[in-house]
């Protein structure tokens, strides 16, 4: 078994007075895919804003890569460019082009040319098959077209490890499926993942673990066939009736 | 045919209803008309008070009754739509129409009937109107204030230079486009300031040097704008930055700085900036007042720009933020590339609203000595030879005040458009 590429220690999260996380103790494997599901309310989102540090983490620790989140800003900096982050809201740039979105970052954050940059932003809007919208503005873009541009975004820094907090929540039905569709190629192409969603179907085909939360704790992690046909605690059984 | 009801005008009469309130119409602008430019009063022979409402009365019923929906005529039905919806909106309607058919003879009259324009006295000015001469002969000291004649035309080259070199943005060259922002935001005022240092103030170069407090009019007002405008925006971005800056030193000092600049009159900040100002400094330290005024105008905007602008950054999702964090960008990355463009995008209008509050504050400089065309106005007005015409110069003002003024919004709306991205 090789190191984890996340560890978690011992982490707690307030928000003011009110406790988010307690106690959470988590390490991931490279290229494992984990789902991450639970009520809403229950600290999930919370969870993987804190593994890059969207969230600030009160006590505990939490390893990336090697490297321990802290204070220090390089080191913040040099996790968010391995890490990429898929939000439930898009947060594309409106203000540039479906390209420019994509090759934004490597150019500023990773110094790379312009030209490859671009290359490697067309091979990614290709591999999610909105290549054709590169010169489009988001807002001329239809919610699944966003979302998989949103990820190819994300991609265009090579990341290591991809976090998808509720990445379909906020799309029709019909969109669901097409960017579902890019995230199962991103995990077979062996992709570490760590996915906030409501989508069973997907955790079922994809994950090779499954996590339950619940005000603000793991009470449930196991292996995916585990998970659905036998969970332990009364609380999963209880939130897998209502959602399947 | 049926029966006309002329309390409830209908579609199958609509000829003889529309002749008839046409008819009224008329009769009643015919009879303002009338009185307002031929002071004749047709309705003389009824008391006074009828005599007055009478237009508007037949207007009104006109009015009704051509108010007569789906006439599938299609001006009609526009006009009715628009202006006619409802009796009170018909006497609205009346009372503008009524209110603008006043107005016109004495305004022409002022500005073009009765004025004068020739000759080079204040005897030339025998007519009841405006008197252009005024303008005419004091042109030269509006534009130039006390700068010397023979030298104006430094003036002259600088501002048409500076004028031709704003262009080079519309130069369609791939090679130069890439270093516009640069160009604008720091060759092209540093430019503009040799111009105005070198040919305008003088003093090297072989060139006679004038000083400050010569210069003046339309001429100066353009240079205080043009340096205000430039140096009031920068800071007021930092400062907007600063105020939500997540290090406590920085965002109070940002804080206090604003509600400071916020809180005092402008021009009590002029007065300062000339009378106490130099106090602070080291005797032979000079610092001339127009470079004085300049800063302290340029902050005292600043800190109206930087809440314009913290409204702009405070209206952008938190998402936005989130997103530019999670791809590896730094404070600075982020705020360059993703946040600023956006917020500055969203306050264009209330910058510009800043802008033009800014270009019309520049006649306070008078308290420090400086004049500019409004000050140059006030001059001319108590000149022995001249007394008695404050009312064209204050027009003549208005006007040019107003031509800057709605450039300069023409081209916030035009900015507003070319950097709409949103569907």
């Amino acid at each position: 078994m090789s190191d984890p590429i996340i560890k978690i220690e011992n982490m707690n999260k307030w928000f003011g007075d009110f406790q988010v996380l307690k106690d959470i103790n988590l390490s991931v494997e490279k290229n494992k895919k984990i789902v991450v599901c639970g009520p809403s309310g229950s600290g999930k989102s919370t969870l993987i804003r804190c593994i890059n540090r969207l969230e600030e983490h009160q006590k505990g620790t939490i390893i990336v890569d090697g490297t321990e989140l802290t204070e220090n800003t390089k080191n913040i900096e040099a996790i968010r460019a391995e890490v990429g982050m898929v939000f439930q809201q898009f947060n594309l740039f409106p203000h540039l082009s479906i390209l420019d979105n994509c090759t934004l970052a490597p150019i500023w954050v990773k110094k790379m040319p312009k030209k490859d940059a671009e290359e490697l932003a067309m091979k990614q809007l290709n591999q999610v098959q909105i290549a054709d919208q590169a010169n489009k503005y988001p807002g001329q873009l239809s919610g699944g077209q966003q979302q998989r541009c949103a990820l190819a975004r994300a991609l265009c820094m090579e990341p290591k490890i991809m976090l998808f907090d509720e990445p379909t929540s906020a799309l029709d039905p019909e969109m669901i499926k097409e960017v579902l569709d890019a995230m199962v190629n991103l995990a077979k192409a062996g992709m570490t993942m760590i996915v906030v969603t409501h989508e069973m179907g997907f955790a079922k085909e994809v994950a090779d673990e499954v996590i339950f939360m619940d005000e603000g704790m793991i009470v449930e992690r196991a292996e995916t066939k585990e998970f659905f046909a036998n969970p332990k605690s009364d609380r999963t059984k209880l939130f897998l009736s209502q959602i399947l | 045919m049926n029966k006309l009801n002329f309390l409830k005008p209908d579609k199958e009469n609509i000829t003889t209803y529309l002749y008839c309130g046409l008819f009224l119409l008329f009769i009643a602008l015919f009879d303002v008309i009338l009185s307002s430019f031929l002071k004749i009063n047709i309705t003389s022979f009824l008391p006074n008070s009828i005599s007055f409402l009478l237009p508007l009365v037949f207007g009104t019923i006109g009015f009704h009754l051509i108010r007569i929906e789906f006439s599938g005529i299609k001006n009609l039905d526009l006009l009715n739509k628009n202006i006619n919806t409802s009796t009170f909106n018909a006497v609205l309607t009346l009372l503008i129409i009524f209110a603008i058919i006043k107005a016109i003879p004495g305004t022409l009259s002022w500005f073009i009937i009765d004025a004068n324009i020739a000759g080079d006295t204040k005897e030339a000015c025998t007519g009841s109107g405006a008197c252009w001469t005024y303008i005419k002969i004091w042109l030269n000291r509006f534009i130039y204030g006390m700068y010397p004649n023979e030298l104006q035309w430094r003036i002259n080259i600088s501002f048409i230079l500076l004028i031709s070199l704003a262009f080079v943005g519309l130069i369609p060259s791939e090679k130069i486009r890439k270093f516009l922002t640069l160009y604008y935001v720091i060759i092209y005022p540093i430019i503009a300031f040799i111009l105005i240092y070198y040919l305008i103030s003088g003093g090297s170069l072989g060139l006679e040097w004038v000083e400050t407090g010569a210069w003046g009019g339309l001429s100066l007002t353009f240079i205080v704008s043009f340096f205000c405008l430039i140096f009031c925006f920068p800071v007021g971005m930092f400062l907007a930055l600063g105020r939500r800056s997540i290090l406590p030193t920085v965002r109070y000092i940002s804080i206090g700085f604003i509600e400071f600049w916020r809180g005092v009159p402008l021009i009590t900040v002029l007065f300062m900036s000339s009378v106490m100002f130099p106090m602070f400094l080291p005797e032979d330290f000079f610092m001339d007042k127009l470079v004085r005024v300049i800063i302290a105008i340029s902050l005292f905007e600043a800190a109206y720009v930087a809440e314009v602008i913290r409204g702009g950054l405070q209206a952008l999702p938190r998402g936005q933020y989130d997103a530019a964090k999670s791809l590896g960008m730094g404070y600075w990355k982020m705020h360059v590339f993703v946040i600023l463009p956006q917020a500055l995008k969203l306050v264009i209008p209330g910058i510009a609203n800043t802008f033009l509050a800014l270009v019309k504050d520049t006649p306070l400089i008078f308290v420090v000595g400086l004049l500019e065309i409004v000050g140059m106005l006030n001059l001319a007005k108590t000149n022995p030879k001249w007394l008695g015409f404050a009312m064209e110069g204050y027009v003549f003002a208005a006007i040019i005040f107003w031509i800057i003024c709605y450039a300069m919004s023409r081209y916030s709306q035009n900015l507003e458009l070319k950097y709409k991205t949103e569907r």
